[in-house]
């Protein structure tokens, strides 16, 4: 029953934790795979999931049965890696699902590899995600064992080789192609477009990336078809989403909603509101790379297009809320040493801008302001933020949140200046520029 | 890069309608049409990687679009109709704010670094008008490293760019220079301090766009490059004749940096023609004439005095002159011209002469074309047979591994990735490398990007090359070898469509030229298009074999049996190229030694008569590459003290009636071989725009009245050069001149090398005068059968036989007395067999003596050396002669302790 309206969560909430092998399957797992490969074609495996209008849950929101449609159908060997990076801050939905449903993307990337044509898989691991590693092995020892795995899935001749690959930890690796890199064993450095890897990804071979979240989603497509999972959503997106918040919030947590559910009721219903004494004044949608919200925006749907429109990005659909007692100068300094410091040092941009505009932030959260520094920062942010400006969206993500605070708090940042002082703190802030 | 088309597409920049080459890239077509436009990581041979961001500028959707795009134009492809501002606000603001970023952490240490006033990163900061710093925080610092002794290192100048890790990695090859670290903390170095391997590594002195890497002994003696004194010059290295600007002050050679060549060097140079210069300035220069006196010291003679004495030697009669392959055209041919045709030996050992010989026969059959650097470029599939390219012709190896990387850039092209998006086609290509295989004497340094590798001695390699050559075409003679490999090789060759043959005389083996030749042969009756290079062993070998005479051996044959009163000894050390014991019995048996020379040496040791002559940094000469390309190298600077040109002395001593250069090779010019001569540069009397000369200084060049007022407040005379068009001050104009006649590269706002686009036709094009040159072997006909015969393998020797094995650094005659070469040349070794290691009880790191070469040598074993082959590598310290024919006895020394090698600066 539940699976039917939770597709991601719904099998952990029935079993109440961690999902077997042979819960999974009690569940009707793998029946979806079974079908896959012994009913359809890759084709048709393509054709439904398009049909089903599944987009990229890793924050962009790419169409994922399109994707799978731009792999050329050429000879030798073709790979399907998983994002599951996750180092977006603020973000820890796919961990989630790792934890206590480990299955549920094993028969996801083998739909999913079966309709692209690969026979080897990587997932990409967070290197940090210890538990989620330890119950994923586990899953892809399991399912070799049962022969989901492996040569000759379900007596077709079909093979698939799963492998995990854990991180070094940066968190431009989850830029699709710095993740190719580094899957290869090279510097994580983002790659040139084109060729995108659909074309030639992984060791120059037709290659496709996709997020955790993404591909936990397939077996639920196949196994109820595209007019079901359309209608899991509320507006035009289909499908559930994983929400998260973290915040001054009653109840921070995880839930996974008809994709479309408004702001406000994530925060209010299932976060059960702020905590007393504090106000919402901030919400960044998707993660630390996407704009501000401010409260004007509570009853907008969280979906892509929706929040899109408002100047922010729906993101990994995990927020973080900035309450008044947070000084947004110490939040946008907090976020642009992150990003700062996860810079790959390839273009000019972002290597040499971000520290910049870290270092002019330090300055006014502690009082050494300068006049014109507004002024200097919404320039270089303007310069560093624009997309193709610099050599891939790293820099674009950071200078999103620093722009749109720039925009809803500027009386913070003038006072600042004006003042020579962090009214939300007592003491001046410790944290120095980065060398 | 790019193939060459017909059809031009029109792009609009900033107004003007431009024809431009669809699919190249934006910047580069905003470059060809001589527009300033500011970039970093951007490198014509490196292609584009879109990682600086400077070369941003605004692109239209179409007439309409009034707002645009901001676009790097590096990473964007020319297509039809685009339109694109330079110009506009928008770009112009996000250009300065580029350099803005990166010179948050530059040290603006600019009057105390090696590149101020040829620093691409300054003239890109002038370019885009930033000015004024607004950066508050503290500057990044690095610890920098000991490269060795060619390269500073200076982190903090770093911008970042990833030229030096692109070129040093994927162009050259080198493995021990990486990119560490992330964010603002890049680090480009090693992974600890020490000698940079790459023998290419010099290069990244030019390729880095501010100080980072800087050319080290020019740094011990340095001078701003608007102050050098310049002249378009040849390498002196090797038979590839790279060009040059060797540059001058004080009457000290400064510097050799890269002068671009189209069809030769292009942007690069190896470490042993960039570093090997330094004997110039040495100590141990011939300065005066000097004669033996009764007590066996050299005393100075007057200049008239010795040439009458001289004179009348000569003129007593029985004289025997030898000449040099690393002495200029017109010195040989005025020694050629003293003696008389039949007294003159062109300088090359007999073995050298033999193959030097047969290689200018297989290019006259005209099987295979000759092969440019350029056309190697192009190759598709590569086969070297005998020949240590990477140690004989340096520049050429580099070459070759260009070629390897066709097949990335096919394979992109395939995949619709245009071939200059130098990242994109690496991460398709995934290291996919076209065919090359090597046979040689031992493991070399190409054997890495190889598909497979034979190894044998000369006449097995010889032998190899015959039945490659009978497996492409049976009517060829089989070289009789059984190896697996040798299929590959054949059917590899057959399906290419440009395959490449690359051979040389480096093992004085004739067989192995001519199994070279009918490979060649072979391939082009199967319709391939093949090409061919046949390197020599200097800078003048071709042009020396081209003139005549006997070989050495035959010289001192003559000069033993006591037919030669007087011997003349053209820049050649005898010791070199016959066997030791021939030279001594020949010297035994003449009256006179005269000697003319630019250093002192074994041979001029011996000498009764020394006449100092000048290096090719202070004479104007020709010389014939291994394309029996001939070029002209010009003076830089008068010579000091009594140095004069060798054919000044030699034209003396016959009292010739030559004034100039000039009139030496118009003499040159009326032998049928080399009528082409006349062509190679322009008169004298050749002048540029209004009537001027060219400089040999540029225009800023400072402190001209000072340079001497340490000796006489009045300042001298600049002199006139007679020989040339070139002048020796600032005056003249130094543009639309031919293409050999450019003395340095500069242009308003371009005062890095960066500017030799201002002096191309296109990027990375012929010159705009043309690439210098004139090819003296241009084959009528295309002769395809067999034309020799398969040598029969000579039976073993007992003992052991010494080959020499070459070495970058060590090889060279000159390079090795410059001291950064000789610092990295190493010591004395040889490479044995493991049975003949067993037999003399020695493992590697031991050490043994040759009682005949009286030397220790320390060991190496090697699997592919045959029992009964040794190969001796020289050191930067000690002799280098020539090695025995005969069998040598070699023995453990238990003494040996590994000689430490001479450092010559630290840090």
């Amino acid at each position: 029953m539940s699976v039917e309206l939770k597709p991601l969560t719904g099998r952990i909430d029935d079993v109440g934790g961690l999902v077997s092998l042979e819960a999974y399957r009690e569940a009707g797992g793998y029946e979806a795979a079974r079908r896959a490969l012994t009913e359809m074609t890759p084709g048709e495996v393509q054709e439904i999931v398009k049909e089903a209008n599944l987009r990229g849950r890793g924050g962009a929101g790419f169409p994922t049965g399109v994707k799978w449609s731009f792999v050329p159908d050429v000879e030798g060997r073709k790979y399907l890696v998983c994002n599951g990076d996750e180092m977006e801050p603020g973000t820890f939905k796919d961990r989630y699902l790792l934890e206590y449903d480990p299955h549920l993307l094993v028969e996801g990337m083998l739909i999913a590899s079966y309709a692209i044509g690969a026979d080897q898989a990587y997932v990409f691991l967070r290197g940090e995600y210890h538990e989620p590693y330890r119950q994923l092995d586990a899953a892809i020892r399991a399912a070799r064992e049962a022969g989901l795995l492996g040569d000759g899935i379900f007596g077709t001749s079909y093979a698939l080789s799963l492998d995990i690959h854990r991180s070094g930890g940066r968190y431009i690796c989850g830029e699709e192609t710095a993740l190719l890199n580094a899957l290869e064993g090279k510097r994580a450095n983002p790659r040139t477009k084109p060729p995108f890897p659909p074309a030639s990804g992984a060791w120059g071979r037709p290659t496709i990336v996709n997020n955790i979240e993404t591909l936990c989603n397939v077996p639920g497509i196949l196994s109820h078809g595209a007019e079901w999972y359309q209608d899991l959503g509320i507006g035009e997106d289909s499908g559930t989403k994983l929400y998260g918040v973290s915040g001054r919030v009653n109840n921070p947590g995880l839930w996974e909603l008809p994709i479309g559910t408004t702001i406000r009721e994530i925060i209010e219903v299932h976060a059960g509101g702020m905590m007393e004494g504090y106000r919402l004044r901030g919400i960044l949608p998707g993660g630390a790379s996407t704009d501000f919200l401010v409260e004007e925006h509570l009853d907008l749907p969280m979906d892509y297009g929706s929040i899109q429109a408002a100047g922010s990005r729906m993101g990994t659909g995990t927020m973080i809320l900035m309450d008044d007692s947070v000084c947004p100068v110490g939040i946008s300094l907090n976020l642009q040493h992150f990003f700062a410091q996860e810079s790959c040092g390839f273009c000019t941009p972002c290597r040499e801008g971000l520290p910049w505009l870290e270092q002019v932030l330090a300055d006014i959260e502690a009082g050494r302001g300068e006049p014109g520094d507004l002024e200097l920062l919404d320039k270089n942010a303007a310069f560093i933020g624009a997309p193709g400006n610099t050599f891939c969206l790293h820099a674009t993500g950071a200078i999103e949140p620093l722009q749109s605070a720039l925009k809803y708090f500027r009386e913070d940042f003038e006072e600042h200046l004006a003042t020579g002082r962090c009214k939300y703190r007592d003491v001046m802030p410790v944290q120095e520029s980065a060398g | 890069m790019s193939e060459e088309t017909n059809n031009t597409v029109n792009v609009w920049i900033d107004g003007n309608t431009y024809e431009a080459t669809p699919g190249e890239n934006l910047l580069q077509a905003v470059l060809d049409q001589k527009l300033d436009l500011p970039y970093f990581c951007w490198h014509p041979s490196l292609g584009s990687v879109g990682a600086c961001r400077q070369c941003a500028v605004m692109v239209y959707a179409d007439e309409e679009d009034e707002r645009g795009r901001l676009t790097m134009a590096c990473m964007t492809p020319v297509t039809e109709g685009l339109r694109v501002s330079v110009e506009a606000a928008h770009a112009a603001e996000f250009r300065e704010s580029v350099i803005e970023w990166l010179m948050e952490n530059h040290p603006h240490d600019c009057p105390v670094c090696e590149e101020g006033g040829e620093c691409h990163l300054q003239d890109m900061t002038v370019m885009t008008g930033h000015s004024a710093r607004r950066y508050r925080g503290n500057k990044r610092t690095f610890n920098n490293q000991y490269l060795g002794p060619f390269i500073n290192h200076e982190m903090n100048r770093c911008i970042t760019c990833y030229r030096c890790v692109r070129y040093y990695r994927d162009y050259a090859g080198g493995t021990d220079l990486q990119a560490f670290g992330s964010r603002a903390r890049m680090y480009f170095g090693r992974e600890q301090d020490g000698v940079l391997e790459n023998p290419f590594a010099g290069n990244l002195v030019e390729v880095c766009p501010t100080g980072v890497f800087t050319d080290k002994p020019f740094s011990s003696s340095y001078t701003r490059k608007w102050d050098l004194r310049s002249a378009p010059g040849i390498c002196m290295g090797c038979s590839v004749g790279c060009n040059t600007f060797p540059a001058e002050r004080y009457g000290r050679l400064k510097r050799i940096t890269n002068r671009y060549h189209g069809e030769i060097n292009g942007y690069f140079l190896c470490d042993r023609g960039r570093f090997g210069s330094g004997f110039v300035n040495e100590e141990t220069r011939i300065r005066h004439p000097g004669r033996r006196a009764e007590d066996g010291v050299f005393e100075m003679v007057a200049v008239d005095e010795s040439l009458q004495e001289i004179s009348s030697l000569l003129s007593a009669g029985g004289v025997l002159g030898i000449g040099s392959p690393r002495a200029s055209l017109e010195s040989n041919f005025a020694l050629r011209e003293l003696v008389g045709v039949d007294n003159f030996s062109c300088g090359l050992g007999a073995g050298e002469a033999r193959a030097t010989l047969r290689t200018l026969e297989v290019y006259d059959a005209g099987a295979g074309q000759i092969a440019s650097l350029s056309d190697v470029e192009q190759a598709d599939a590569v086969l070297v047979l005998g020949e240590d390219v990477l140690n004989t012709a340096p520049r050429a190896a580099l070459s070759i591994r260009q070629a390897v990387r066709n097949e990335a850039l096919q394979m992109a092209e395939d995949a619709g990735i245009p071939t200059w998006q130098a990242a994109g086609v690496k991460d398709h290509a995934q290291g996919h490398k076209n065919p090359l295989f090597l046979v040689t004497n031992l493991p070399t340094g190409l054997d890495d990007i190889s598909r497979g590798c034979l190894q044998g001695d000369s006449h097995r390699i010889a032998a190899i090359g015959h039945t490659i050559a009978h497996g492409i075409d049976e009517r060829f003679p089989d070289g009789g070898i059984d190896d697996a490999l040798i299929e590959d090789v054949v059917n590899t060759l057959t399906s290419a469509e440009r395959p490449l043959i690359v051979s040389g005389t480096s093992q004085e083996s004739a067989a192995i030229v001519e199994a070279a030749g009918h490979i060649t042969a072979a391939l082009s009756a199967c319709d391939k298009a093949p090409s061919l290079l046949l390197s020599g062993m200097e800078v003048n070998s071709y042009g020396a074999a081209l003139l005549g005479g006997c070989d050495v051996d035959v010289a001192l044959g003559r000069a033993a049996e006591g037919k030669v009163k007087t011997l003349v000894v053209l820049e050649n050390d005898l010791f070199r190229r016959a066997e030791p014991a021939l030279v001594e019995q020949a010297l035994e048996a003449i009256e006179n030694l005269i000697v003319i020379d630019v250093i002192d040496g074994a041979t001029a040791d011996r000498a009764d008569w020394v006449m100092p002559a000048a290096s090719f940094a202070e004479s104007t000469g020709t010389f014939v590459n291994y394309e029996t390309r001939a070029q002209r190298s010009y003076e830089v600077f008068l010579p000091a003290d009594e140095i004069r040109p060798a054919w000044e002395w030699l034209a003396a001593f016959g009292r010739m009636k030559w004034e100039t250069v000039d009139d030496v090779s118009a003499a040159i010019a009326g032998l049928p071989q080399f009528a082409a001569v006349s062509e190679v540069a322009p008169s004298a009397d050749y002048r540029t725009t209004a009537h001027m000369k060219v400089p040999r200084q540029p225009h800023r060049a400072s402190g001209r009245t000072a340079m001497t007022a340490d000796v006489s407040v009045h300042e001298p005379k600049t002199a006139i050069d007679e020989d040339t068009p070139l002048s020796f001050s600032m005056e003249g104009y130094n543009r639309n001149q031919p293409g050999g006649l450019v003395p340095y590269v500069w242009s308003p706002g371009w005062n890095s090398n960066q500017s030799v686009f201002k002096f191309q036709q296109e990027v990375a094009g012929p010159l705009t005068g043309g690439d210098p040159g004139v090819r003296l072997v241009e084959p009528a006909g295309k002769n395809t059968d067999p034309v020799y015969d398969v040598q029969p393998v000579q039976s073993e020797a007992a003992g052991i036989r010494l080959f020499p094995a070459f070495s970058v650094f060590a090889s060279d005659e000159l390079a090795v007395r410059s001291p950064a070469v000789r610092e990295r040349a190493g010591y004395a070794s040889v490479v044995l067999s493991a049975a003949d290691a067993e037999v003399l009880g020695v493992s590697s790191g031991d050490g043994v003596r040759c009682d005949v070469l009286d030397v220790a040598l320390e060991v190496e074993i090697e699997d592919g050396v045959s029992q009964g082959c040794a190969y001796v590598k020289w050191g930067g310290e000690g002799v280098n002669r020539r090695l025995p024919a005969d069998s040598v006895e070699l023995r453990h020394d238990p003494g040996y302790q590994k000689p430490v090698p001479t450092v010559i600066a630290r840090g």
